[in-house]
């Protein structure tokens, strides 16, 4: 077995594995928790509360894109040019179809992709910068903020390397990196991904009840 | 005012706190919405920028996620899901210690005001106000805590009310405002619609505003009182995280009304009380309450709304400042502005306000720590630079606290504008 065959072959399985019910687990854990019911009686729904927290805090409001515009700007950035990576890179699509989903659909072009990708590392480049810099972030980051930037900075650049040179040594390093990042992925804070809807839900249930969005 | 700080920050030698009681309520109060939270917080510090504590001071320890740090160091170590797996690999966070809960006894105590400003800013939506409010049964269970806070609860307990006002002082109060403005104001009447509480600040400091008060249900034609069985309507159990005194203040209250037969209970101007009882009332005493929580601020627009409340119009420019806990955190921001729609002839909103307003500083008992003073009117100057901004002659509000916080904070930096009770001005524009 090559070490690109063990990359897409067991270890990719294992790292999926690991993501999956990592994901599933923290995620079900979490909900497992529970909160007492509230016997306040509701001016609105908190469902309705729930919702309008999920879109609302998407996007700055209040008056706070001011002071916020660094983190919208560059975390947009990043944020949207990661997932046009994933899912439109055209090996990732080819990857999707015969590994994961069965489909495929349209892939970026090669010059969209070298502008995504640009915009993408400048995104994570300009996120860890300010991080490391900015005397608030440095207060409260911790070593997991910087692993996580660090392996998905490298799953990029494995990824661009591997892409520029159709090499299978480079792929099998793509592929490595990106299983490293995934079997972190539930272990640490990158879970946001998931957990962003359940903060903001609860949120803006309990505050809906109130008839606030806040 | 440095040797009470100090003094608070440093009484305890870390061997008699109780490290372990914290962590056991930390875990306890860890539901599936602050998991969420502690999960969720990504570190990226926007929240600084909503806190007044960080606007008027660049200091990071008081951003607000850094204040979540105790309660998520217990929890990913004990309770998170796999937290199991990541302490067998040495993954987990260290165990919370004496000297972490002391250092954070300032940043959980005298610089949240639990405003929820913080919340608005956050990209996850984390309440990071109900965290520090939880934080604060932890740290008492440790033993820690502001001793003025702890003393206003245990007076609370004691003695009725925070400032001490026993039943006693306020038979003794509402007979000579009675005699001393010729209103009458019920007390201990043996039925009534609406059981109006009080809130000692505005009894022992203001008690022009109980008389307003009396004066505004009068000219609407209510059947009220107020009951020596369960007036006061702070309730510094909540803010000191004594959860015992919580629930004994929100018992006297509700035996209060269900003894007269209330439909409502009445909250006067004052924020945390609002909160208190409207929205916690009912989870901390464990079942429903058989009657309508309002704040003064929605019985005044509903009155209006029903024809009961006639007023004539106020010459002047307004402003007015929405007390965080009545609008933010309690949703009864549009109430005020109803009031004063077609009543001030001149009003001028804040810029930001309604939900996203600014706190006085003074808010989640931080008035009371004496520890807190000098930031707190730092905190001021934000207020000051809002008013000044809408050129108004007039500073209202609808939260007694408020007004004690922003009175005491305009004293000390030489404002000369005064604060003026919402209630009141409306008692004293009443057509006769």
């Amino acid at each position: 077995m090559t070490f690109l065959e063990f990359t897409e072959g067991p270890l990719w399985y294992i790292a999926l594995a690991v993501f999956l019910a990592g994901v599933v687990w923290r995620f079900v854990g979490i909900l497992m928790l529970g909160k007492p019911t509230d016997r306040s009686v509701a001016r609105h729904s908190s469902a309705s509360g729930a919702i309008k927290a999920i879109l609302l805090h998407s996007v700055p409001h209040g008056g706070n894109l001011p002071r916020t515009i660094y983190h919208f700007v560059v975390g947009y950035a990043f944020h949207l040019g990661l997932f046009a990576l994933l899912l439109f890179a055209a090996p990732h699509v080819e990857f999707i179809e015969e590994r994961l989903l069965g489909v495929s659909w349209t892939s970026m072009p090669r010059w969209a992709f070298i502008i995504v990708a640009e915009v993408t590392f400048a995104g994570l480049i300009l996120l860890w910068i300010r991080r490391a810099t900015d005397p608030v972030m440095r207060k409260i980051s911790d070593w997991d903020d910087h692993i996580g930037t660090w392996l998905l900075f490298l799953a990029m650049l494995t990824g661009c390397f591997a892409l520029q040179a159709s090499n299978d040594v480079l792929r099998a390093i793509h592929m490595l990196s990106v299983e490293v990042l995934m079997i972190y992925f539930p272990f640490s804070r990158l879970m946001h991904a998931f957990t962003f809807v359940l903060s903001r839900s609860y949120t803006g249930a309990t505050y809906g009840r109130r008839g606030v969005t806040p | 005012m440095t040797d009470a700080m100090t003094d608070t920050t440093t009484a305890k030698m870390p061997e008699t706190v109780n490290t372990q009681a914290a962590i056991d309520k930390f875990l306890a109060v860890t539901g599936a919405h602050v998991a969420s939270y502690l999960d969720a917080c990504i570190h990226c510090g926007q929240c600084s920028q909503a806190c007044h504590f960080y606007e008027v001071t660049k200091d990071p320890k008081y951003t607000p996620a850094y204040k979540m740090v105790p309660i998520a160091k217990a929890y990913k170590r004990h309770k998170a899901p796999l937290s199991s797996i990541k302490r067998a690999l040495g993954f987990a966070p260290p165990e919370l210690t004496a000297e972490d809960l002391q250092e954070w006894q300032e940043l959980i105590f005298d610089s949240c005001t639990m405003c929820a400003r913080c919340t608005t800013v956050c990209p996850m939506g984390i309440d990071i106000a109900s965290i520090v409010a939880v934080s604060r049964q932890a740290m008492v269970a440790a033993g820690l805590g502001p001793e003025d806070l702890m003393q206003a609860a245990e007076n609370a307990r004691t003695r009725g009310s925070p400032l001490g006002m026993t039943q006693q002082v306020l038979a003794d109060r509402i007979e000579w405002l009675s005699d001393e403005h010729e209103v009458e104001i019920p007390l201990d009447k043996d039925k009534a619609d609406i059981l109006v509480t009080v809130s000692s600040i505005e009894m022992m400091k203001y008690p022009d505003s109980i008389v307003a008060m009396a004066k505004i249900f009068n000219h609407a034609g209510e059947n009220w009182t107020i009951s020596t069985k369960g007036y006061e309507a702070t309730n510094f159990g909540v803010l000191s995280g004594k959860s015992d005194v919580a629930k004994i203040m929100i018992e006297r209250l509700t035996s209060a009304a269900e003894a007269v037969g209330a439909k409502t209970l009445v909250i006067p101007e004052c924020g945390h009380a609002y909160g208190a009882m409207r929205w916690s009332g009912a989870n901390i005493l464990g079942r429903e309450l058989p009657f309508e929580v309002i704040h003064i601020t929605e019985y005044l627009a509903k009155a209006k709304r029903e024809g009961k409340l006639r007023t004539k119009p106020m010459a002047g420019s307004m402003t007015y400042h929405d007390p965080c806990q009545v609008s933010r955190r309690g949703g009864a921001t549009q109430a005020a502005r109803d009031i004063l729609d077609g009543f001030a002839t001149d009003f001028r909103e804040m810029k930001p306000t309604g939900n996203y307003n600014w706190c006085c500083g003074g808010g989640g008992g931080v008035q009371a720590m004496a520890s807190a003073a000098d930031l707190r009117h730092e905190v001021f100057k934000i207020k000051i630079a809002q008013v000044e901004e809408t050129g108004a002659d007039n500073l209202v509000s609808a939260c007694a606290n408020c007004r004690l916080t922003m009175d005491e904070s305009r004293k000390s930096l030489g404002w000369d504008h005064e604060i003026q009770s919402l209630v009141e001005v409306i008692a004293d524009h009443l057509e006769a």
